[in-house]
Order: C-alpha cells, then sequence, then structure tokens
C-alpha cells in the first residue's frame, strides 16, 4: 500500500474518517463503513443512523474551522508519555481456558469459516 | 527486458524484531510452540485489556532506524488499522500511521559494479497477526495466534529500485545490516523477514508512473526475484498489446512461478486509520539515541571496506565475507594468525559456503574453530593432503566430528602420497591395464596421458599428488613410444 504521509506537529493527527482514497467527512458512506466493520443494518435503520451520524460529523466540521495553529496535537486525553513495560516473560492462558468462549475450536486450534484467497 | 519500459520498484519488509516477548504483553515469542500456548487475554483481543510498549522492541527499532542513517521521531504514536480477517483477533492491527518511529535513510547497494543509494522512506513499529491455516480440514480455517503480538518494524523503501537484481542485493544488504546490529535473528524459514513489493512498468516517453501492483506473498528473496521478473514481463507485455493495468494486489504462487490477481483485497485497503486510545504517545530520547548509537557494531559495509583496506581482498570478496557477523569473526580470526589471507577467503567463499547452503544452516551452527581450517590450509600447503581430498573428504568429516584435521586425514589413509616409488607402480598398473590408451597415445594422442592419470588418481582414492603423477606418467609415456 502507499505509505501514509508523515504529519509535522502542526498538522492534524490521523487521516480523516473517510477512507483514504474518498472526499471529505462529508462524503461519509455509513454503509461502506458498515460492509467493512461486518456489521448489517436493515433499511431502514440505515437511514435513521445515516442522519444521526451526518449530524456528528457536522458538528466535527465545524470543528475543523478552528484555527489550531502552533498547537500541540494531542492524540491521547491522560497527560502520559512513554509508559513501557520491560521484556520479561509473563505466564501465557491455558488452551482450556479462554477456548470456553470459543463458538468452534478444533484441538488447540481456532475454527472459522474456510478463508478463501480470491485468486483470478 | 524491452529497454522501451521502465521499471519502478519499491520493497517493504517486515522484520521481526528480536524481544523474548511480544510488542504489547508478556506472552513469550518462541517458534514451534504447540498452537495458541502463547496467548494471553491481551494479544488474544479480549475485552477491556491495555497493550502496553514492549520497551526493548522500542529500543531495537530505534537501533534499526540509526543503524539505517533515519531519523528518529521526535514524537511517535501508534495507531488502529482496521481490516476484518480471521487471523487477527481484535479487527484491527496496532500500528503506526503519521507519526513512525523512524523517517528517511538510505542503504547502499552495488548494481553493475557501481554503488547506488536506496533512500527509505519510513520505519514503523507494528504487531503480527496469527497465522491462518487451511489444509487441516476442506470445510474450515484454522487460527493459532501464537503469532499475534509479535513485534515487526516495517521498512519501506522509495520507488527507486529498477530491476529485480536491485531489488535482490536490496534485501541481502537489509538483512546483513539488521542481522548484524541484533536487532532480528533474520531467520527466512522462521519468517523473521517478509517482504512486499510494489511494481509498476512504465513508457519511457512519459514521465508518470505506471499503475502500481502490489505483490504479497514473497517468502524468499528468490521469490522476490522470480516475482518481479515475471510481473514486469507480464505488466510489458499488457502495455505492448495497448492494455490498461489495474492498480491491484496480486499473490505470488511459487510453484506455479506466477502471481495472481488476488480481488478479494481490493476493498480491503481502506483501512480506516485512527489514533490508538490504548496507547499514550511516545518521546525518543536524546538520551536513547545516544545509547544506541554508541553500542552501534560496525556496520557490514563499513566491515568490506576495512576487509578489502587491511587484508587486500577484492571489494567482491569483502563483500561476501561481512554478509554474516559470524562468518566476517572467523574471518578474522583465521587471519590473525595466517597470512594466506586470500585461501582462507577461498575455503570461506568456496567449501564452507557450498556446505551451508547445501545443509541449509546458519555459519554459526558449525561450531568450526578457526584453528582447525587453519590446520587444514597447512596440510593442503605443506603437500600432504591435496585440496580436492581436503575438501571433500576431510574437511566434511572434520565439520560433523569436530576432529582434528590431520588425524582424520592420517585414520582414513588420505595424506597425499608423492613418494616416487609408490606412483610409480601405480602408474605402471594403469599403462598395463591399458594397452589400447598407450597405443592412443603412441600415435600422436596426447589427451589419452589425462585418462591413465585419473586412473592413478582413483586407484589412489585421490591421494596420489595429481601434478606430480602427470609429470611421471608424461615421463613413462614417453619412454615407451
Amino acid at each position: 500500500m502507499t505509505p501514509p504521509p508523515i504529519s509535522n506537529d502542526s498538522e492534524a493527527i490521523g487521516p480523516p474518517l473517510a477512507d483514504e482514497t474518498g472526499g471529505g467527512v462529508s462524503e461519509f458512506n455509513l454503509k461502506h463503513i458498515a460492509s467493512l466493520a461486518r456489521l448489517h443494518f436493515e433499511e431502514k435503520d440505515l437511514k435513521v443512523f445515516e442522519s444521526q451520524v451526518a449530524g456528528i460529523l457536522k458538528f466535527v466540521d465545524e470543528l475543523r474551522k478552528v484555527n489550531v495553529d502552533g498547537v500541540e496535537p494531542t492524540s491521547h486525553p491522560l497527560p502520559l508519555t512513554n509508559v513501557f513495560r520491560e521484556d520479561e516473560i509473563k505466564p501465557s492462558l491455558n488452551v482450556e481456558e479462554f477456548q470456553k468462549n470459543s463458538p468452534q475450536v478444533r484441538g488447540r486450534f481456532f475454527e472459522v469459516p474456510k478463508v478463501i484467497e480470491d485468486k483470478s | 527486458m524491452n529497454s522501451k519500459y521502465l521499471t519502478t520498484i519499491g520493497l517493504e519488509v517486515h522484520v521481526q524484531l528480536n524481544s523474548k516477548t511480544k510488542i504489547f504483553c508478556g506472552c513469550e515469542i518462541r517458534f514451534g510452540a504447540p498452537p495458541n500456548s502463547q496467548v494471553c487475554p491481551v494479544c488474544l483481543g479480549l475485552p477491556g485489556v491495555l497493550p502496553v510498549l514492549n520497551h526493548q522492541a522500542f529500543r531495537l527499532g530505534l537501533r534499526a532506524v540509526l543503524a539505517l542513517r533515519g531519523t528518529p521521531s521526535k514524537r511517535i504514536k501508534f495507531d488502529r488499522k482496521n481490516y476484518y480477517y480471521p487471523d487477527l483477533p481484535k479487527g484491527y492491527q496496532i500500528s503506526q500511521y503519521d507519526c513512525p518511529l523512524g523517517q528517511g535513510g538510505a542503504l547502499e547497494i552495488e548494481t553493475e559494479g557501481r554503488l547506488k543509494k536506496i533512500r527509505l522512506t519510513r520505519a514503523h513499529l507494528e504487531e503480527d497477526a496469527g497465522k491462518l491455516m487451511h489444509d487441516i480440514s476442506a470445510a474450515a480455517s484454522h487460527v493459532d495466534l501464537n503469532r499475534a503480538g509479535t513485534p515487526l518494524l516495517e521498512i519501506v523503501s522509495e520507488p527507486e529500485l529498477e530491476t529485480p537484481e536491485e531489488a535482490y542485493q536490496y534485501l541481502t544488504h537489509l538483512k546483513a545490516i539488521i542481522k548484524s546490529i541484533g536487532v532480528s535473528e533474520c531467520n527466512m524459514e522462521k519468517g523473521h523477514l517478509r517482504c512486499d513489493a510494489n511494481v509498476s512498468v512504465r513508457k519511457n516517453a512519459s514521465d508518470l508512473l505506471g499503475k502500481k501492483v502490489e505483490i504479497k506473498n514473497l517468502n524468499s528473496f528468490k521469490a522476490v526475484k522470480a516475482a518481479l521478473q515475471y510481473e514486469i514481463k507480464r505488466q510489458t507485455e499488457a502495455l505492448e498489446k495497448g492494455e490498461a493495468i489495474p492498480q491491484e494486489t496480486r499473490l505470488w504462487d511459487d510453484l506455479k512461478q506466477k502471481t495472481l490477481s488476488m480481488r478479494s483485497k481490493e476493498e480491503a485497503h481502506d483501512y480506516r486509520y485512527f489514533p490508538e486510545p490504548d496507547l499514550v504517545p511516545f518521546f525518543v530520547t536524546q538520551e536513547e539515541i545516544d545509547r544506541e548509537l554508541a553500542s552501534l557494531p560496525e556496520l557490514p559495509k563499513e566491515k568490506a571496506e576495512r576487509f578489502a583496506r587491511d587484508y587486500g581482498l577484492t571489494t567482491y570478496d569483502a563483500g561476501l565475507l561481512t554478509q554474516s557477523s559470524g562468518i566476517a569473526d572467523f574471518f578474522e580470526d583465521c587471519a590473525s594468525g595466517f597470512p594466506g589471507h586470500k585461501t582462507i577467503v577461498n575455503w570461506v567463499i568456496g567449501p564452507i559456503s557450498a556446505y551451508l547452503n547445501e545443509a541449509s544452516l546458519e555459519f554459526e551452527a558449525l561450531k568450526l574453530a578457526p584453528e582447525t581450517l587453519i590446520r587444514l590450509i597447512k596440510l593442503v600447503e605443506s603437500g600432504q593432503l591435496s585440496f580436492q581430498t581436503a575438501k571433500e573428504k576431510v574437511f566434511p568429516e572434520v565439520l560433523k566430528t569436530h576432529r582434528d584435521p590431520e588425524e582424520v586425514m592420517k585414520e582414513k589413509g588420505l595424506a597425499q602420497v608423492s613418494d616416487e616409488g609408490a606412483l610409480d607402480a601405480w602408474i605402471a598398473e594403469a599403462i598395463q591395464a591399458h594397452p589400447k590408451v598407450v597405443s592412443d597415445f603412441k600415435s600422436g594422442k596426447e589427451t589419452a596421458a589425462m585418462f591413465l592419470v585419473g586412473q592413478v588418481m582413483k586407484k589412489s582414492r585421490g591421494t596420489a599428488n595429481p601434478g606430480k603423477v602427470q609429470e611421471l606418467m608424461k615421463k613413462k609415456l614417453k619412454e615407451l613410444v
């Protein structure tokens, strides 16, 4: 993929919420986003959500108008930086334990519907 | 290749960082562990857990950025790259979008006898996905999440490579650097180094880059070269026919030796990156940069220049010796006690490399002591052992058993025979057994002598001194004429 742009500090953090190739926030396509997130909505619900999300996005568009020149971008609400852990081994979980919640397993593996690469 | 077309190649290399534990949790990284034995709530993507960055993974990434002459970013952060696939338990990969660990940098490669600088775009930290298996049953796929959360450094080159050979060179040099600074073991079989390639072909006349095709599933440097060769040919042929090349992702099939279109990946490029709220930002301190810089060893390129200068080696030989620091150290140890530097080089890039390739071993696995090789070389130089016998019979045995070369030579009766009495006996036997060949020689067929020399070598199981046999054989045959 095309490497993401590298921001300098005066630019906005992260890309717009809309897809990388598409236009700005106002062209937000809820149906497309829902399908990427594997969410299914009824057509009538989609209409409702679309107008609700549109309201939120309009508000965000409003915020974009604010002049933030010289303002340090915030990527995290907490006043914390450089929180590390040391490279020390911690015990892993027992397979029987976490697989209790799995809809389908085979031996030690998680089992999922066949994933086939669509080649042509 | 048709010179009417220009090729542009960029590489994205994923390097597995050599930490003990995963990038955001304390699960051990252990290749070959039973499926799903190295997992915890964090790397399983269970709700309510928090990732915490492994300091060692961060340091190793920083080290690589510095060794590649990149600039560490002052402030870095992590972002979520969202896509849906069963090998990704959280539904997103923690990666870095617009504030990567390092920016820029460059790598020098040798192409057609000249040096070429390939610039790097960026290097960023990210977590690996799990492993999907498709051949356990026909009806389902299976997931092992041991690999999920393994720290990776993705190194992206500028699209400045122009041939598959240059791409191959780039990878070889990158691997040598990464390995020499201890950032990754770079074991290809264990997937420590993985590569995606972007390639586009365009007409010379136009300045615009052609449509970019991304090739995935490149599991070896050889595969990268073959896939690029195939793809350049395919795209050139399409352009010749006036066809458009769609921008797409293609999968390399190593068995069929061709690339195949992956339609499923088309919409997957919409990753909806956003800042990872579970990780705080990081400032890369000058103190940490200085610490890594101070502990960087001599890099392969610097080492190669020093070898060429100090040991009088050719650039080519010096380059080969410095691809692995194990081999480079071994050479230096040998060279410190023995003045025949070129002879040592010939053994290292000849029999030793051949043995390593054949056995798919890393040099370190041989546990070969420098003194052992020197003793073997001395046996050859003093005429006690022929080079052929040393290479084919004594050396493999020495590698296997770690015994003294002279002991092996004596025990197996492989010492070179230069004694004229012994050689004369074999020569007489050969002449007697092949009267037809002797008469050929008499009628002027000089090459017939070589056949008889071969017979003596065979008879002596390779121990006869070949130079001496030739000399004596010619003398004997001339007497008969």
